[in-house]
């Protein structure tokens, strides 16, 4: 089976012509941003930033795509653009900004923006060969965005990793979504603090060749 | 406030029945709930939206949202796998003004609204 099987994904990736493409998706702060960052810092530049990281929810508000990043786990490789998106999300209250210390003006703004942002997000499924669903691991994982986002992965047959994230809190209980989502793979890991990369790497090499 | 006119003490809240839902296309019933959200309804459908029709739903909402109007708040069961999983069946939605539904809490089998006037 090893020289078919082989000689299969070989055709698929000339026919492919193209790096698969992973998209980083969940709810406002889950820590998707981190998780770029700490993947494209792990393989391709460690110096270089997808984008911001803040405690400031809808910091990300366009999808920025990183090319040809070569994951090496455990002997297996898999060359993956990573696409970064907007949190998802089914409410945007500028009023939420200002106690973070934005101005009226500005919180318009990153309300306004970060609308787009959640539009841009749901576009880019059209484009993507795998996902991470990041979920913040202190916080209840059984909301409707995740729910919905997984209902539309299944729909259109894109593999995924649940990203149980944040794990270095001490309140963190990935537990809580490995129940919530039984049928399908978490991987528990900090993307600030690194703990558990390996496994996840491990993950998307099987999962996203 | 003296008296108040009807329409600022009461929540109006929209059951939509199966059968109703059926005759509409997915257009329809998105453009249906937000215009009752977006007057300030709780909309209740029986039968439920596909996750392809929320996440179509979330878009459209995006594109809306406004300093008078801030979102919705959702929740559904998941969708039920019929035989060998090849049948999807969609269950119940009910989404409601983001201002006025304050806490959606889910369970698999449960969801409990909190719904507020503004
Ligand atoms: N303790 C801890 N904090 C984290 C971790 N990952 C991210 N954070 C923090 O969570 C906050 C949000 O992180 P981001 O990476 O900006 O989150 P995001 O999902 O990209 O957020 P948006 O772009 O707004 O959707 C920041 O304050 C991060 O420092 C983690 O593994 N552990
Ligand atoms: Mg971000």
């Amino acid at each position: 089976m090893g020289l078919r099987r082989g000689l299969l994904l070989l055709l698929r990736r000339i026919l492919r012509r193209r790096n698969t493409k992973i998209g980083i998706y969940g709810a406002p702060n889950a820590g998707k941003t981190t998780l770029a960052n700490r993947i494209i810092h792990d393989f391709l530049d460690n110096t270089e930033d997808i984008g911001v990281v803040s405690e400031i929810p809808h910091e990300t508000r366009r999808a920025f795509r990183k090319e040809g990043i070569l994951i090496t786990a455990k002997g297996a490789k898999l060359r993956v653009d990573i696409v970064d998106t907007p949190g998802l999300a089914t409410k945007i209250d500028f009023h939420d900004f200002l106690a973070y210390g934005l101005s009226e003006e500005e919180a318009k703004k990153r309300a306004k923006e970060a609308t787009e942002g959640v539009i841009e997000a749901i576009k880019w499924l059209d484009d993507l060969d795998g996902v991470l669903l990041v979920m913040d691991a202190t916080e209840d994982p059984y909301t409707q965005a995740n729910i919905v986002i997984i209902g539309n992965l299944e729909a259109r047959g894109i593999p995924f990793i649940i990203v149980a994230n944040k794990v270095d809190l001490k309140n963190a209980a990935p537990a809580r979504i490995k129940n919530a989502f039984p049928q399908h793979v978490v991987v528990p890991v900090s993307a600030l603090k690194g703990d558990n990369m390996e496994k996840l790497y491990e993950e998307m090499a099987r999962r996203f060749r | 406030m003296s008296g108040g006119g009807e329409e600022e003490k009461d929540i109006k809240l929209d059951l939509i029945s199966e059968d109703r839902m059926a005759s509409m296309t997915s257009m329809e019933k998105i453009r249906f709930i937000l215009d009752g959200v977006k007057l300030g309804n709780i909309v209740v459908l029986e039968g439920g939206l596909t996750p392809e029709e929320q996440m179509k739903l979330i878009e459209m909402t995006m594109s809306e949202i406004d300093e008078d109007f801030a979102g919705i708040e959702i929740g559904s069961y998941p969708v039920k796998r019929g035989f060998l999983g090849l049948r999807r069946r969609t269950r119940l939605t009910i989404v409601g003004p983001a201002n006025m539904m304050k806490t959606i809490k889910k369970d698999k089998d449960l969801i409990r609204a909190i719904i507020s006037r503004v």
